[in-house]
């Protein structure tokens, strides 16, 4: 199991809101594909998967909030 | 912030002038360049010009469209969701575009450096035509006094950006009533209007190159 995390964008960034899903939860997913997209001040910012696997669950839905580091969804 | 640039070396750079595009065609050709960056790590700019068109970044209000899109669209204004940070925007002759398709790795992986770079570029860009401008805190682009003379959305894929900035050269400020910038009540400049010259845009693209070679330390293909 992998989680997607945010990871860190710039010094002074403490947090993003997730925009866009680009797959659904019971999708496979590509080793370097981009899985979510996040926008954080005037930068959007795709998130990719560092491993392939199943997208087991979206932890943060699109329009939510997620602090760097937190969790956005579990690949397995 | 601190701007140094963690790689000593200049990054070869190649600049296309794309003149005046509409914007579809010139966001295909950012992406054809993004994905080559992303798997040969290469440094392009775009400049051009775009054909009257409204965009939404990501998250954007669309009741910042002030006139009804039925209206806009029988101006021949195209209104087109992207996908770039920020609110809504206005494009149109007369406004230069810059697409800078860096891979962030060499100018330090950090998004907010990045934008404040592109900050600086028109800033010095500015300066070297007399106008006095700088940051607004809190709202990103390009300002003199309170009014806004440029406008800054990026987008970021693999570390690379793509999208970028748009600075009024001698845009018709009229047009933005049709939309409320970024979101805010705020009035538009250009640099005709703070100079009261007639700008060429040939001479800013120049100083435009220029100023980004400085910025991030750019070798210039043409």
């Amino acid at each position: 199991m992998i989680k997607i995390n945010v990871p860190f964008l710039g010094e002074g960034i403490e947090d993003v809101t997730v925009s866009t899903w680009y797959f659904k939860e019971g999708d496979s997913v590509s080793s370097g594909q981009d899985v979510v997209e996040v926008v954080a001040d005037k930068a959007i910012f795709n998130i990719e998967s560092e491993k392939m696997g199943i997208l087991k669950k979206i932890v943060v839905p699109e329009g939510k909030a997620a602090k760097i580091g937190e969790t956005l969804a579990v690949i397995e | 912030m601190n701007s140094a640039i963690p790689n000593c070396r200049a990054i070869l750079c190649k600049v296309t002038d794309l003149g005046v595009v509409r914007y579809h065609e010139a966001y295909q050709i950012q992406k054809k360049a993004l994905t080559k960056a992303t798997t040969k790590a290469s440094c392009e700019l775009f400049l051009c010009e775009h054909f009257s068109v409204v965009t939404l970044g990501r998250l954007a209000d669309e009741k910042n469209i002030l006139v009804d899109p039925k209206e806009i669209a029988e101006k021949g204004i195209e209104i087109l969701k992207i996908d770039r940070g920020g609110d809504v925007t206005f494009h149109a002759p007369g406004q230069l575009v810059a697409y800078p398709i860096f891979p962030l790795d060499n100018f330090g992986k950090d998004l907010k450096l990045f934008i404040f770079k592109l900050e600086q570029v028109i800033i010095d860009l500015l300066g070297y035509f007399g106008i006095l401008s700088s940051r607004l805190k809190g709202h990103t682009g390009v300002w003199v006094g309170h009014k806004k003379i440029a406008s800054i959305g990026v987008g970021v894929q693999k570390w690379v950006s793509f999208h970028g900035l748009a600075l009024n050269v001698s845009t018709r400020l009229e047009d933005f009533s049709i939309i409320k910038p970024c979101g805010l009540d705020v009035e538009m400049t250009s640099m005709n209007n703070e100079t009261e010259t007639q700008v060429e845009m040939q001479d800013v693209k120049k100083q435009l190159i220029l100023s980004f070679k400085n910025v991030f330390n750019l070798e210039i293909l043409s």
